[in-house]
């Protein structure tokens, strides 16, 4: 019989019942609560007379509609009402079923998927649900991480569990080394790029090959982030040194003989080696440069050394259709370089990009540089409190603000422009963020996903360049 | 939630693959504690030429007329045809809210995202899948004919045209039945309550740091 991959170790051993059509009872360790997918869900609780199963599975912190400028405040102050009964509504929801909150104000606050790990309230080998797509990002740390829809959020409040199908089994495969100024992100583009946005539904993929191995934990949850812009609810790493390492001290890690009796327990969390993946994607990581979309869904990407496609190059009539819709919305042209992009506004942040190790990335570029005279705007949000603290600590702050980029408090921002961060009709934005979907980041923006050094370069040149002309002149 | 047994309603050609969640119900519509009242703006950029607010009446907004929700044969649309990929992106349930607030019963398309798909079924919403062909054909067909309708019987899982022609669909057993009966599926979850207890009992012995960390 063959092996077990990391996904079927992580379902089997959370598996509480199968029913009769296939479907499973799988228990949750885990849920992250946040302010935009949650209120519905406790009022179904309150509805219905019910109780979390319960607390101690659950921590919440308000990201999405939070202001990133100075909001000391308060709550009350949220200039915009809607907004502000959001985040309030979390807050007494928390406060009624005495559910562990980070509130806005508080250094511990930020983005839920950056938070969850940098607190050790997501551990290898959980199994973790929170109402956002973006979960996915917490399989870096061996961990079977969902996104869910607000009426699952009140099931696992309720039940503890989550009813699902086990998924299929992809590997995605990355050898060899990265070259200079190519990062993480850049990786999962590329993969997003080769596989195309649909091609991992009904999957669970894992990250493995050198590239990954080698990959620090923050890259990993870079690329786990974007798994589900390849479609698939969840992605993942095996669990290394890396892994235990990055655990290892955080507030709600196990300490002294229960790190101990965790580790071993951790250390199985890898594919066997005769494990059978219903798919294998081989990629070769010496073949990948920077990236950049140049359309509106996360699989129109390129090289930034390469030009917008064509339609007259394609034969299948809905892709066709597809890029010429992309082309106009984008205000692009078939066969323009990227490096001809030029930009409006930049954001470095986001569940993908806000961690200390993009900040520094970020901060390499642009230190001694100044941002370029046509753009607007460039916003670099932390991801967290703490995210922001450490940067400060390190610099950074004054670097960007040197440069000319604006500094902000913690949240999600113009990753989707729920708060008043947002794109004018029309103008470019290089992005740091997960998702060029119309509209997304403003209506009429037009976003291009890159990384946050490409976004760093992007800034100071006031169109794309390639950030390893930038690294090379630093010297 | 509502049931969904047998559903008879003029179907609507939305010609476009990846139709994403931000699309179907734009974020600036998200901040609503509700779970009721999106259905104004199902689509908004799409529908409309001006940017929508939340809270806005939406009456005299000035509509695109090529919007197929917007043309005057498609009026009352309680069936919405779509291509592949249907609801890729955010999580948002607001998307199923809004569709059914709107009046869609039911969307058949080629493929479905798949957190998209899970969330249609908590809010008796049936997203159906057919292969290429076959929604081609019904693509074909409701462009062809005005007021073409379409009849959609769960029980016999079958999509049926009006020259009685009737396509198969699959669907899981489970959620057929939660669908059927109109069930809430928090209260078949609690009946196997015990063995769920049994299983926390079992991971609390295996990792009993995972347990009384968080408060």
């Amino acid at each position: 019989m063959a092996g077990q991959t990391l996904y079927d170790k992580l379902f089997d051993a959370h598996l509480v019942r199968t029913n009769d059509d296939g479907s499973s009872l799988l228990y949750i360790d885990r849920q992250v609560l946040h302010e935009v997918t949650s209120p519905q869900a406790f009022e179904g609780l309150r509805i219905a007379g019910r109780k979390p199963w319960r607390i101690d599975a659950n921590i919440a912190t308000p990201d999405h509609n939070v202001p990133t400028t100075e909001r000391s405040g308060g709550v009350d102050l949220i200039v915009d009402p809607v907004s502000k009964i959001q985040v309030k509504t979390l807050d007494e929801n928390c406060d009624e079923f005495g559910i562990l909150e980070f509130k806005m104000n508080d250094h511990r606050q930020g983005i839920v998927h950056v938070m969850a790990p940098e607190q050790g309230a997501i551990l290898p080998g959980v199994t973790a649900v929170c109402g956002d797509s973006h979960t996915a990002t917490l399989g870096a740390l061996g961990a079977l991480a969902h996104g869910v829809g607000t009426s699952e959020v009140e099931h696992v409040l309720a039940t503890q569990c989550l009813i699902t199908k086990k998924m299929k089994n992809m590997l995605v495969r990355v050898d060899g080394e990265l070259g200079i100024g190519v990062t993480p992100k850049d990786v999962v583009l590329h993969v997003i790029g080769v596989i195309g946005t649909a091609g991992g539904t009904g999957y669970a993929i894992e990250f493995g090959g050198e590239v990954f191995r080698n990959m620090s934990m923050e890259g990993r949850m870079t690329v786990c982030n974007m798994a589900i812009e390849a479609g698939a609810r969840v992605g993942l790493v095996a669990v290394d040194k890396i892994t235990l390492d990055y655990v290892e001290g955080r507030p709600f890690s196990p300490k002294g003989e229960q790190w101990d009796q965790a580790v071993e327990a951790w250390k199985l969390l890898v594919s066997d080696a005769d494990a059978e993946f219903d798919e294998v994607v081989v990629i070769n990581g010496s073949d990948i440069e920077p990236q950049v979309t140049w359309g509106t869904s996360p699989e129109m990407v390129v090289g930034v050394s390469d030009q917008v496609p064509n339609p007259a190059n394609e034969t299948d009539s809905v892709k066709i259709d597809g890029i010429n819709r992309a082309l106009k919305y984008m205000g692009l042209d078939a066969d323009q370089k990227i490096t001809d992009i030029k930009l409006d506004r930049v954001f470095i942040g986001s569940c993908t990009n806000s961690r200390i190790e993009d900040l520094r990335d970020a901060a390499k570029v642009v230190e001694g540089r100044k941002v370029a005279d046509n753009i607007i705007q460039a916003l670099v949000v932390p991801g967290s409190g703490l995210v922001k603290t450490q940067a400060e600590k390190e610099g950074l702050d004054k670097i960007f603000i040197e440069a000319g980029l604006e500094w902000r408090e913690p949240g999600c921002s113009m990753c989707l422009a729920m708060n008043p961060d947002k794109l004018g009709n029309g103008e470019h934005c290089a992005s740091t963020s997960n998702r060029n979907f119309e509209g997304r980041q403003g209506f009429g923006g037009r976003t291009h996903l890159v990384s946050p050094a490409m976004a760093a370069a992007a800034a100071v040149t006031g169109h794309f360049i390639d950030v390893r002309e930038l690294l090379q002149a630093n010297g | 939630m509502n049931k969904f047994t047998l559903h008879t309603g003029i179907a609507a050609p939305l010609d476009r693959a990846n139709i994403d969640t931000d699309m179907i119900i734009p974020k600036q519509f998200l901040k609503s504690i509700k779970r009721s009242g999106f259905g104004k703006n199902l689509f908004d950029e799409l529908r409309y030429l001006d940017e929508g607010q939340p809270d806005q009446e939406c009456t005299g907004r000035p509509l695109n007329e090529d919007f197929v929700l917007n043309k005057a044969r498609y009026q009352g649309a309680s069936v919405l045809l779509a291509r592949e990929n249907f609801g890729c992106g955010s999580s948002r349930e607001h998307a199923p809210w809004a569709l059914e607030d709107f009046g869609i019963r039911s969307v058949i398309a080629p493929s479905f995202a798949e957190i998209f798909y899970n969330n249609c079924f908590k809010n008796g919403l049936l997203p159906i899948v057919l292969s290429d062909e076959q929604v081609d054909q019904l693509f074909t067909e409701v462009e062809a004919t005005e007021g073409y309708q379409l009849t959609i019987n769960l029980e016999k899982q079958v999509v049926v045209t009006p020259s009685g022609e009737e396509i198969a669909f699959d669907i899981d057993g489970f959620r057929k039945h939660c669908l059927l009966n109109g069930l809430d599926d928090i209260g078949l979850t609690l009946q196997h309550a015990d063995e769920i207890k049994a299983y926390e009992a079992k991971r609390k012995a295996e990792a009993p740091w995972l347990f009384g960390a968080i408060q």
